[in-house]
């Protein structure tokens, strides 16, 4: 039982990290349709402008954080204005393609300055209760209260807000919302500072939760999050979260009662094993296609 | 036996129910027109014989042959072939191929003959693309044969995509409003059109069309459509004095 | 005969003109594909050009076969494969440990192609159960399976200890050679440019077009989807097989997602839907990778940049859904032409 709590606890707080960048993916793809393959290596930027905030300015821990956000947010809405806008009409692969070279571009650019692993200064001291043989350290707290904080904010920008309201309506129709005076431009940049600070708050709490970091780091966590948002239903947000935690949920367990070497096999495997089932995801509904 | 028969068809989409109820006896070699409002269900009884739905309830049978649980492709392969409401050509793929791609389930070679061009290949390819510019050929098409079929004016698509149908041999053909976007001239040399190949190709038809001039000038049976439900059926002039066709076209104090 | 008198030609004109010579020139192409054998078997028998050239001549047809193996997914048929290396392990692991472990090694020259073939078989198989979910989703969710499928293959080779788990196979005999590149290199154009241009190819393209309408027009659309998928995994399959054997070492993170996603940036590179295209994407990615060696690690930041730029002036690549027409079977080709010929003869026999 306490093992199972034990669990419970790192799966939360690894499945809130998932289910922050799955958020990035979900929100950019509900308004574009665009698969913003960029967003894993945004995360990992993230989780450097954080390194560079602690170890360089000396900055401590909300700082950092918000460095981290406002920076990330700048590059992904400079990223969409300067790749993916002039590609709006244009294939839908090739703005895909577009956004996996900005990817690889990113991870290399990074590289050729932090060609090792580089190790985050302790921001915060870990302190280390003991319950009833649980132990919860003050960082899995922090970080899930952050992410789920992050997550409420979110859903009441996009459930209660004008801004929210534009976001929905643009995602249910592109070509007629404009024409009601809906500023298209400004709201998808918008999306892209949110959906890209929520991917910069995930690589910020994963450098304090694991704290060596590299600039290889985005690729497997962000095509997880990715397939997490896509097992909540892509363009669902409250979908991408709940992706998030199952995939978190699904890799802790793997690891806690098997060879951790299974944990890919197996997480993937349960993913796809659910998009059997429900091919559109756990909240996304199918559009049906006229004939 | 009737060539095509519907008996009780009835299709729900969730807790929609988007066709109640239909029923059809056609006899070889008639001409029929499914008419009603906008959203009445008319082409979703053409994808419900076609196999792109299945039906929820009843049964639809060609020559016998149950249609309801094929696939389309199998749909088509017993002599049912259709048209849509908004043209789909195979946009990027030049006129021929558009026609030979529908000569597909006529061509006898397998895949290791393909791989290798071996075999059968040759003559096979040789006859369908013999075939197909005839065909085109029938339809006046043959001089742009090598075109993209999105390259061709909206006059020449429609007619393409007749050509196309017809290319897979059936004996059933379902226009889905065919005279979309036409102007009463264009609507004229259509109906000669319609008449023309019904002839040529010893061909069946169901026609579900919006333009009255049409339905009325050339079937000889229609059916009335309204909410899923089929509200009036008979001969042409019989419809047209039918107090519930007014009424579903044109509202209840029309009749009132 | 009245001599007219001629503009001279501007050297676009002239350029042009020698373009459509070579480009309907078909008696060409046989000789090329002569010279080409003849070269790659004199080229290492007298180190015509030095060794490392010779790798990187490799390393292109490897690239050239898996391009086009990916582009009859993502090009012909217009879905969105991102795990192409998945099949690609397969083939490799299967040869190598045939190489390896089973063949007597003084047989193993004789053997090899048998090994390359195997590798291309087990990958068929696996691409054979990857296509069924391709029945039901498309676009965006094929992604994922086909994404997942890259990541399962790579963590299940992890989890086999007989083939060497995470640390992979070294040692494997160098049995790659320019000839043996060469010949499959042909052969996978050869078989793929034939299927594209048969009933059944038709039948793929038309899945790319429109699916619905496609399977209205009689086309057995899964039968299409299982093909091309097969052919597909067949083809990346011996492609990992040769590049285990030119590497001389493997192991599961060789491939990874990051070798598919080079894949992919070839075929995207020089076009979908396009031999010629396939060709051109991987011999400028490979060769320019080498050439941009000296620009040490930038260069891996200017590669994706140039991709980058070329979406955004280029969006369809470089021979995006354009063919040369050597590519195209003569029959095809002439299709038209044959059957006018063949109507005015009849006609004119009629007339007269």
């Amino acid at each position: 039982m306490t093992t199972f709590l034990q669990q419970t606890l790192n799966a939360l707080q690894l499945g809130s990290i998932y289910a922050l960048i799955a958020l990035g993916y979900t929100m950019v793809y509900g308004i574009l349709t665009m698969i913003n393959f960029a967003h894993g290596d945004l995360f990992m930027i993230g989780a450097f402008f954080c390194f560079l905030g602690a170890t360089f300015l000396n900055l401590p821990f909300i700082p950092s954080l918000l460095l981290s956000m406002v920076g990330v947010a700048m590059l992904g809405v400079t990223i969409e204005r300067v790749a993916y806008r002039p590609l709006r009409s244009a294939p839908r692969v090739s703005a895909i393609i577009t956004a996996l070279g900005v990817g690889i571009f990113l991870e290399n650019f990074t590289l050729v300055f932090f060609p090792y692993p580089q190790s985050v200064p302790t921001l915060l001291k870990t302190v280390i209760w003991n319950i009833g043989g649980v132990t919860i350290s003050n960082l899995q707290i922090l970080i899930i209260v952050v992410a789920i904080l992050m997550m409420i904010m979110l859903d009441v920008i996009v459930q209660k807000t004008k801004v929210g309201m534009a976001m929905r309506a643009i995602s249910w129709d592109k070509s007629v919302v404009p024409l009601m005076g809906v500023p298209l431009d400004l709201i998808i940049s918008i999306t892209f500072a949110l959906g890209t600070s929520l991917g910069a708050t995930a690589g910020t709490l994963y450098a304090i939760a694991f704290p060596v970091i590299d600039p290889y780091m985005g690729i497997l966590v962000g095509w997880k999050a990715f397939i997490a948002a896509v097992v909540g239903g892509i363009g669902n947000i409250r979908g991408a979260m709940i992706g998030g935690f199952i995939l978190g949920i699904v890799e802790i367990m793997v690891a806690a009662f098997m060879p951790s070497t299974y944990r890919d096999f197996v997480a993937f495997g349960v993913l796809l094993i659910l998009l059997i089932f429900r091919p559109y995801g756990i909240l996304g509904k199918p559009r049906p296609q006229k004939v | 036996m009737p060539l095509l028969q519907a008996k009780s068809v009835t299709h729900y989409f969730g807790g929609l129910c988007a066709v109640s109820d239909f029923n059809l006896d056609l006899e070889k070699g008639e001409l029929v027109g499914i008419i009603g409002p906008n959203g009445a269900g008319k082409t979703t009884v053409f994808n419900l014989i076609t196999g792109v739905y299945k039906a929820t309830r009843g049964s639809i049978t060609m020559n016998g042959h149950e249609l309801v649980g094929l696939k389309p492709n199998q749909v088509t392969a017993l002599g049912i072939a259709r048209t849509f409401q908004n043209i789909r050509l195979f946009k990027d793929l030049s006129v021929l191929d558009n026609v030979r791609i529908a000569h597909y389930s006529q061509v006898g070679y397998t895949a290791w003959e393909s791989f290798f061009h071996i075999g059968r290949y040759r003559n096979e390819e040789a006859r369908v693309a013999q075939n197909s510019l005839d065909l085109l050929a029938v339809f006046k098409l043959d001089a742009y044969a090598d075109d993209l079929a999105k390259n061709l004016p909206y006059g020449l698509q429609r007619r393409l995509e007749i050509a196309r149908a017809l290319a897979t041999k059936p004996s059933l053909l379902l226009l889905d409003e065919p005279a979309a976007g036409m102007n009463p001239n264009e609507i004229m040399l259509l109906m000669d059109f319609i008449r023309w190949i019904r002839e040529e190709f010893d061909l069946t038809i169901i026609l579900i069309e919006h333009q009255m001039r049409l339905v009325m000038g050339i079937c000889e049976r229609l059916k009335v459509l309204d909410f899923g439900a089929t509200i009036a059926e008979g001969l042409p002039q019989e419809i047209q004095a039918n107090p519930r066709v007014l009424e579903a076209y044109l509202g209840e104090q029309e009749v009132t | 005969m009245a001599q007219t008198s001629h503009p001279p030609l501007t050297l676009r004109q002239k350029l042009t003109q020698l373009w459509e010579k070579i480009a309907t020139n078909r008696r060409l192409l046989p000789i090329l594909l002569v010279v080409g054998l003849a070269l790659s078997f004199l080229i290492p028998e007298f180190n015509l050009v030095n060794p490392y050239v010779q790798l990187i001549m490799m390393y292109v047809g490897i690239n050239i076969i898996l391009t086009l193996s990916l582009n009859l997914i993502n090009g012909y048929m217009g879905e969105f494969s991102v795990g192409h290396a998945g099949f690609m392990a397969v083939g490799a692991y299967i040869s190598a440990v045939l190489t390896t472990q089973i063949f007597a090694r003084d047989l193993n020259p004789w053997l090899f192609p048998l090994a390359v073939l195997a590798g291309g078989i087990g990958a068929a198989l696996i691409g054979l159960i990857v296509a069924i979910p391709s029945f039901k989703t498309r676009g965006d969710y094929l992604a994922i399976v086909t994404l997942a499928f890259n990541m399962i293959v790579k963590s299940v080779i992890e989890n086999i200890e007989a083939i060497g788990g995470p640390r992979g196979i070294p040692g494997i005999p160098r049995l790659t050679t320019l000839p043996w590149v060469f010949i499959w290199t042909v052969l996978a154009v050869w078989v793929i440019r034939n299927f594209i241009y048969s009933n059944h190819g038709r039948g793929v393209l038309s899945i790319r077009e429109d699916e619905i309408a496609s399977d209205l027009m009689s086309v057995n659309t899964r039968k299409s989807k299982l093909l091309a998928f097969t052919l597909s995994s067949f083809f990346a399959g011996i492609a990992g097989a040769l590049f285990a054997h030119v590497l001389q070492f493997i192991s599961p993170k060789v491939f990874d997602i990051l070798k598919s996603t080079d894949i992919l940036i070839m075929v995207y590179l020089g076009g979908i839907g396009s031999i010629g295209g396939s060709i051109l994407g991987a011999s400028i990615f490979t060769i320019l990778l080498e050439l941009l060696r000296p620009l040490g690690m930038w260069r891996m930041v200017l590669m994706p940049l140039v991709l980058v730029l070329l979406m955004l002036f280029r969006p369809r690549g470089i021979m995006g859904m354009r063919e040369f027409r050597w590519f195209v079977p003569i029959d095809d080709l002439e299709a038209t032409r044959r059957w006018r010929a063949r109507k005015e003869a009849g006609d004119a026999a009629a007339s007269s």
